[in-house]
């Protein structure tokens, strides 16, 4: 499908600002600004925006620890989200969720999740929302390699098939498992053909170019949202950074990285293709560049200005009424 | 009044409020039954009866029939809770938490706090408890207090046909994730319900009996069991205040700590196992805030730190009953420093 010169520029910018947002992440965690611990999207943008290109803010998904990138692809607000991870007041979650649980439920984002297999039934319930109301909208679980072997994965899919649900499972296979080769722990290595085995329209992709994820996921979120069921995409991916943040990653081969960034940058083919066919100019993209950095800095600096959480906050929101 | 089982009361609870509501529905295993079965659907209605011929009115949209598959239950009820239904999800047994606890413990009963209180997740989880049926250490377990244990999540632990109804519909009416707690030994027993829709409030304890010599706080059929051993002293001439705290979180401690300040002794009676249970934790409460009162130490009748045993002799020794709240009566009674 041929995509309007907006659409490309919005593709750009939304991978542009996950790649600025994690690099000054990792930046800022380096320094200390950042509490906790980070889990950077750096090398995956082209799934989350390629999926999420496809859905508006009633539609849900639920993310990973790895949850930055889905989170800005959604429609979060980037000044929000980074106020969130210096844990200040102003921040999507008050401070209280950081970067493991980043959610903003006006985006449709139902959060990035701290336990590896935990979004994949709410997806599932999201869906069924979906269904029971007639809403028309989708639900789109992201998942990595390591969640496609929960038990929770496969009871969730199992389900939405069971209900034809308009759910849509991602799985970006980024080769780790924390410190694991997807290799190795997914027993199958065949994680599009696992999910086939449910009964789910399964495909796989390359998650260096955008379009073959923006296709599949049009192709899914179109039949979800016509009532045609479940759906699930493999996308094939890589992580520029650890598993966390200050992951010393001795278990990358030598140069590994080096060769990722040069060979697999979903930013650097998306540029060279639409340069190629004539879709944008340089001086368009560089344009988009410099506003991503002007965002992001001034994300940074008003996160560092915002004043931590109230006292009081510790105990508010821990029930609608008690 | 007519009389009513907790069986009829929670299908009455149900079947207003989901009239009253389209977002209301209910979802879990056989919840209607024999959904892909030559015999068709309806077959079970829960394995006890009570969402039986809820799909007839209400359809299958409304009443959803899931695999056997607690997790995505959980997860299925939570999620859609938190996008816009009002989900009464079926934990058939609460043994069958140990399968999907993350999807309760982790996701939504820590959303909204996580979320800086955007979220919402009107979710009530029905699960049966209770021992007494020689089923055995994995069908058998009364684990309201770990629900009770996790901040996020409310806890309701009825005793009789009134109460069931009055606290389902506020249950399902409650903004908050819910745990309703049935006795399964209990379905039958009948009281005076009111056809109409009532609430009953959370975090108020019924005083079931009025009496000035020993407080006794019980839970779910406990409490029947303590009407028996207090009628019992009664005619000892030793008078019993009984409490039915109906929901454990959150909990009346105003009334348990009131009655005890008249009494100045405690007997906690609860079928759940001994250790961080409900009965440990009111005998804390009583005793950080109304320690000046008490005249006796404070007594807990519970069953021993053992799973259930399936030996029907054996599991009536595990199940606390009326001669043993007696005795602990009788022994915080007449204690003497």
């Amino acid at each position: 499908m041929q995509l309007s010169h907006e659409s490309l520029i919005k593709a750009y910018r939304d991978m542009t600002t996950i790649r600025r947002f994690e690099e000054r992440v990792q930046e800022e965690f380096s320094k200390g600004s950042i509490p906790g611990f980070v889990h950077l999207y750096a090398g995956q943008e082209a799934s989350a925006v390629g999926v999420c290109s496809h859905l508006g803010p009633r539609d849900h998904i639920a993310s990973t620890h790895r949850g930055h990138g889905h989170s800005i692809a959604k429609g979060c607000d980037v000044s929000g989200m980074m106020m969130e991870l210096f844990a200040k007041q102003g921040g999507l979650c008050g401070g209280k969720g950081g970067s493991m649980h980043i959610a903003d439920l006006d985006q449709g984002m139902l959060g990035a999740n701290g336990i590896v297999g935990g979004g994949p039934p709410v997806v599932v319930g999201a869906a069924l929302t979906a269904k029971t109301l007639n809403t028309g909208n989708v639900a789109v679980s992201f998942t990595g390699d390591g969640g496609s072997n929960q038990g929770t994965t496969f009871e969730a899919m199992n389900m939405a098939v069971v209900l034809q649900l308009p759910a849509i499972f991602v799985f970006e296979n980024n080769g780790y498992g924390e410190y694991t080769g997807a290799s190795y722990a997914v027993g199958s290595r065949d994680i599009a053909g696992r999910a086939a085995g449910f009964g789910l329209p399964a495909v796989k992709v390359n998650g260096d170019d955008f379009f073959e994820v923006h296709e599949a996921a049009r192709e899914a979120v179109e039949r979800a949202r016509g009532g045609g069921g479940p759906g699930a995409i493999e996308v094939d991916t890589c992580r520029f950074y650890g598993h966390h943040s200050g992951d010393a990653q001795l278990y990358r081969g030598k140069d590994e990285v080096k060769r990722l960034r040069d060979d697999r940058d979903c930013l650097k083919h998306f540029r060279r293709r639409v340069t190629e066919a004539g879709l944008l100019d340089t001086a368009e993209l560089d344009a988009v560049d410099d506003e991503v950095s002007g965002l992001i800095e001034q994300a940074v600096a008003t996160a560092r200005a915002a004043a931590p959480p109230d006292a009081a906050a510790l105990l508010s929101d821990v029930y609608v009424s008690y | 009044m007519p009389v009513k089982t907790i069986r009829q009361a929670l299908q009455e609870a149900l079947v207003h409020e989901m009239r009253r509501d389209p977002r209301v529905v209910v979802i879990g295993e056989d919840v209607s039954g024999g959904a892909g079965t030559e015999g068709g659907r309806d077959a079970a209605g829960g394995v006890l009866g009570v969402t039986k011929g809820l799909i007839k009115e209400f359809g299958e949209s409304r009443v959803i029939d899931t695999p056997i598959t607690e997790s995505a239950i959980m997860g299925a009820a939570a999620g859609a809770a938190v996008t816009g239904l009002r989900p009464v999800a079926e934990l058939m047994f609460s043994d069958f938490l140990g399968v999907c606890f993350d999807q309760i413990f982790n996701q939504a009963a820590k959303f909204r706090y996580m979320f800086g209180g955007k979220a919402r997740t009107p979710l009530v989880i029905r699960t049966m408890i209770g021992a007494g049926r020689s089923a055995a250490a994995q069908h058998s377990q009364s684990p309201y207090h770990i629900f009770t244990s996790v901040p996020g999540l409310k806890v309701v632990v009825p005793s009789n046909a009134y109460d069931a109804k009055g606290l389902l519909i506020q249950a399902i009416r409650d903004d908050d994730p819910v745990v309703f707690c049935e006795h399964k030994l209990m379905y039958d027993l009948r009281t005076e319900v009111p056809d109409e829709a009532y609430t009953i409030p959370f975090g108020e304890a019924n005083v079931v009996r009025d009496g000035d010599d020993v407080t006794v706080v019980a839970l779910a059929r406990m409490v029947h069991y303590t009407m028996e051993a207090a009628e019992k002293l009664a005619a000892e001439g030793i008078e019993c205040e009984v409490i039915d705290p109906r929901t454990t979180s959150p909990l009346d401690e105003d009334t348990i700590l009131e009655s005890v300040e008249r009494t100045g002794r405690l007997v906690v009676v609860d079928e759940a196992t001994p250790r961080c249970s409900m009965a440990t934790d009111i005998a804390a409460l009583v005793a950080d805030k109304a320690f000046a009162s008490l005249k006796a130490p404070v007594r807990r009748v519970t069953a021993p730190h053992t799973p259930v045993p399936f030996a029907p002799s054996l599991e009536k020794l595990y199940i606390p009953d009326a001669e043993r709240i007696a005795a602990a009566v009788r022994e915080v009674h007449g204690y003497a420093r």
